[in-house]
């Protein structure tokens, strides 16, 4: 039996100690915002934090998260996804299908909160999470959105309409 | 954002509409309790809602929900339909939310929804018509109940965001307040409703948010793979590693004492599942069960003797040809300069970031099916004919895909395998996942492909004569033979084709010749996001560089020699060298390339900016397209399918599906490498819009991703791409 704190609450998991910690989340906690995309920490679908630190729960047994580690997953993240992250998102429309998402924003969260103003470079390093439908350039203007980089309506990706055709 | 439509009213009657039956029987709705995602909660109230026609149901707070027949996986489409519904039903669009139908409701009205598969970027292009002709006579319905509860004539009324008002009377009401009324009466003639003329748009035509984007923030939207249900079990699969090969036996006592584990099953043929109370324990003891496989003759195939198999259709008697216009042959023999080139293109997967999974509950006299799926009919198909229960008998609950690409349409080889693990455990859901693992290896591969290509040039550096010769593999071949007429295969020339309105070759000559020869595979293959577009894009492209280069011209200035036939084309071509500013000065070490080409009814170009370092690293700085896809219904959302369309298209340049004994190598993202942001260039794109069409969006603008790129490397280096991955050239994406 192990015990572990996920959002602030304390839930009892009867598993075997090498059952991933994205496994324990999804079915015996029963959160499933956090997503199965390959299993040996690629792609980034299944972050979370712990303690802080964005972690890829796929890859952590559960028998090594320790008593007092604080895990927090996307359902955790704000009551109202009201998370300067999830606003930013929400405001340029960045998910397509939303698969990864959960784990882009867990990303993008954690690299907030070490680099409240990240440059593209910074970007680039912290952001190793995959996404299929290529979200990418929204992401990145995303976090420069919730850093206070940038201001909505400012990003590179707009469609214009060429006049005069 | 720029975003002021104007032009022509396209033609507006080649879809029948049909009029909702139910409405005629009583009016209210029939009341949909979708287990799941956008629409649940109008579910949830259906007694107090009105069903004015099969598209619209309104609330008594004057909440208009719009139906969705087709499938939702990233690309906007849900968004796109609601806004073209509410643009002729006049309704606010702030009181707007989307609600999926399911195939059996579909079958049981006679499929007033019409097509569901949401393939060949048809989500749009194809239904705009009878959708917006279903908001309009939602619309009528509602303004005729006012008008009737008035006494006044239905002409004298106004109606704008859901407010309908008679000024004469100075009296107002609302869609909600009519709305019962509104669903006892007979619905217009489709053939008397009149659209609204496109430059008189306010909801459709304009960049709103989407519709579905507050639930992929918080983690509460249920992919199907997220499905909970009472007593669910779960499956996971293994499939002969070897396509072909067979299951000879397995060792069931291995497994059986593990915990969670409820029996393993022989799925099919090929195919052995582990079955247990949650998904991990039954991977699992998947990983751990002893199996045998009859791996059959194709364990001997390898991607070198595919190269050989594809090789001898580069110059064999076997080929057709499509083109043939005067001798291209004979032009290229006597040209004064001459240059020939073979590309050969691999293997790619779809990599969904939703493995295959669906969950099936099989009765009796019940079949049911949660799953992300392209085609929900073709999914209903299989439930029935793998259930042995008849379509009335069945239903599938389409979730919203973790990603499609043509994966998801019909292959419904998941549904079939679900019902074979679930005819085991009667009454009881079953949820049947691939690993990763399973995934890359048993998909539906885009198709491997070879070309000769040979031109030659005369002494003006005009292009004498161009042939085009595709070897490879076949979709129709291996999912639809029918589609083969005569022997010849012309869906593998897709974008080299002579006539217009779909995948139409942009340039025209005295000379020239376009043949395919059909080599096929033991590997299964399939439509992946602009299917052919994207190797015959590269191939006619990136050759077109090559020729340019033997003629001593500018490569836009080469093709715009050729296109005085295919104004549509050369459009999107002058508007992305415009935009990109074309023959302008670059940084030091940037150079430019440029592609145009067609698919899905819509007309592609793009320039792409790219520095090559002296170890081979590509780095693509700045990528234009020029998209005409006729009429526009939510610029940001085609800004988002292009830029989607890059990183998809970009992860070529890395990565290949290859095979070694009859098995793919490529198994997971440790060594089938997918796009990363740091790799992501900035994307500009002007909608070059004509507005005398309707095309696709979703997958036309991929075929010009690559092929700008390689030419931009080739106008780097001075030495053409011509395979992929870039690996193969000593070079790598950074």
């Amino acid at each position: 039996m192990y015990q572990l704190n996920i959002n602030g609450r304390s839930h009892p998991v009867d598993v075997e100690p090498d059952t991933p910690l994205l496994w324990v989340i999804r079915e015996q906690v029963g959160l499933t915002g956090t997503k199965y995309g390959c299993g040996i920490a690629q792609c980034g679908a299944c972050s979370v934090h712990i303690n802080g630190e964005v972690q890829r729960s796929c890859s952590i047994p559960v028998s090594s998260v320790k008593a007092g580690d604080r895990i927090v997953t996307i359902e955790g993240l704000s009551r109202d996804s009201s998370h300067p992250v999830q606003k930013a998102w929400a405001a340029i429309d960045v998910p397509q299908c939303g698969f990864c998402q959960s784990g882009q924003i867990m990303a993008a969260a954690a690299l907030l909160k070490n680099k409240p103003k990240p440059t593209d470079k910074d970007i680039d390093e912290a952001m190793t999470n995959i996404c299929r439908c290529g979200t990418y350039a929204r992401i990145r203007a995303a976090i420069h959105l919730a850093a206070g980089n940038t201001k909505v309506g400012s990003a590179d990706a707009v469609a214009t309409e060429k006049t005069g055709v | 954002m720029k975003t002021t439509i104007s032009g022509k009213t396209p033609n507006l009657s080649r879809r029948k509409f049909i009029i909702s039956s139910a409405v005629a029987g009583g009016g209210l709705t029939l009341g949909f309790h979708l287990p799941f995602g956008i629409g649940s909660a109008a579910a949830q109230s259906a007694s107090d809602t009105a069903e004015i026609n099969a598209w619209v149901v309104v609330k008594p707070d004057d909440t208009c929900v719009i139906r969705i027949a087709r499938a939702e996986m990233g690309q906007g489409t849900l968004t796109g339909l609601a806004q073209l519904v509410a643009e002729e039903l006049e309704c606010d669009w702030k009181k707007v939310t989307a609600e999926s139908i399911t195939a059996g409701q579909n079958l049981a009205r006679k499929r007033v929804w019409g097509d569901m598969s949401t393939s060949g970027s048809r989500g749009i292009r194809t239904s705009h018509d009878y959708v917006r002709r279903g908001g309009a006579a939602a619309r009528m319905m509602l303004m005729q109940a006012a008008a009737d509860q008035w006494k006044v004539p239905v002409g004298e009324l106004q109606v704008a965001n859901s407010v309908i008002t008679h000024a004469a009377s100075g009296r107002s009401t609302t869609y909600g307040q009519v709305a019962s009324a509104a669903a006892k009466l007979t619905a217009p003639d489709p053939k008397s409703i009149k659209l609204k003329e496109i430059k008189d748009w306010k909801v459709a035509g304009k960049p709103v948010r989407r519709l579905d984007t507050a639930d992929k923030l918080n983690g509460q939207k249920v992919y199907a793979i997220d499905l909970k249900l009472p007593g669910m079990l779960n499956a996971a699969v293994r499939n002969c590693p070897v396509f072909g090969g067979k299951l000879v036996s397995y060792d069931e006592s291995k497994v059986s004492g593990m915990p969670g584990v409820k029996r393993v099953i022989k799925v099919n043929d090929s195919t052995v599942a582990v079955v247990a109370d949650t998904w991990w324990r039954a991977k699992k003891a998947l990983d751990a069960l002893p199996v045998v496989w009859d791996e059959g003759p194709n364990a001997k195939v390898s991607s070198a003797s595919i190269a050989e198999h594809l090789k001898s259709g580069l110059a064999s008697d076997d080929a057709f040809a499509d083109i043939n216009t005067g001798d291209a042959l004979k032009a290229i023999a006597g040209a004064a300069k001459k240059v020939e080139a073979v590309y050969s293109l691999p293997f790619v997967s779809h990599t969904t970031m939703e493995t295959m999974n669906c969950t099936v509950k099989l009765t009796a006299d019940r079949a049911e099916v949660w799953i992300p799926t392209q085609n929900p009919e073709a999914s209903l198909a299989a439930l029935s004919s793998a259930s042995g229960l008849p379509l009335e008998k069945c239903e599938v609950y389409k979730h919203d895909l973790g990603g499609g690409f043509g994966r998801r349409i019909g292959n419904q080889d998941v549904v079939r395998q679900a019902v074979s693990i679930a005819k085991h455990y009667p009454g009881v859901p079953v949820k049947m996942i691939w690993s990763r693992e399973e995934d890359q290896a048993h998909d539906f591969y885009r198709p491997i492909a070879q070309c000769r290509l040979a031109a030659g040039v005369d002494a003006n550096g005009n292009l004498a004569g161009l042939l085009v010769r595709v070897s490879g593999q076949s979709i129709n071949a291996f999912a639809n033979p029918a589609a083969i007429k005569d022997g010849k295969d012309r869906r593998q020339l897709q974008g080299l084709w002579p006539q217009p309105g779909d995948a139409q070759i942009g340039y025209t000559h005295p000379n020239l010749r376009t043949e395919y020869a059909m080599r096929n595979t033991h590997l299964p293959v399939g439509p992946w996001r602009g299917v052919n577009t994207n190797q015959n894009g590269i191939f006619l492209e990136c050759f077109m560089d090559e020729v340019a280069k033997l003629a001593g011209k500018d490569p836009l200035e080469f093709r715009r020699a050729l296109m005085s036939e295919r104004p549509k084309h050369l459009g999107v071509l002058n508007a992305a060298a415009e935009r990109a500013g074309w023959g302008k000065p670059l940084p030091t070490g940037v150079h430019r390339g440029i592609a145009q080409f067609m698919g899905y009814g819509s007309y592609s170009a793009a320039v792409a900016e790219v520095s090559v370092s002296a170890k081979g690293e590509v780095k693509v700085h700045r990528m234009v397209f020029a998209l005409d896809c006729g009429n526009v219904v939510n610029p940001d959302q085609i800004a988002a399918q292009i830029e989607g369309s890059v990183a998809y298209g970009m992860t070529t340049l890395h990565s290949e599906i290859s095979v070694e004994a009859g098995k793919v190598v490529e198994t997971n993202f440790h060594n089938y490498r997918v796009m990363k942001i740091a790799e992501m260039p900035k994307v500009e794109t002007v909608l070059a819009l004509t507005h005398d069409f309707w095309g696709g969006v979703g997958e036309p603008t991929i075929c010009v991703v690559v092929p700008a790129i390689l030419n931009a490397i080739f106008a780097a280096t001075g030495k053409p791409v011509r395979n992929l991955p870039l690996s193969k050239q000593g070079m790598m994406l950074v």
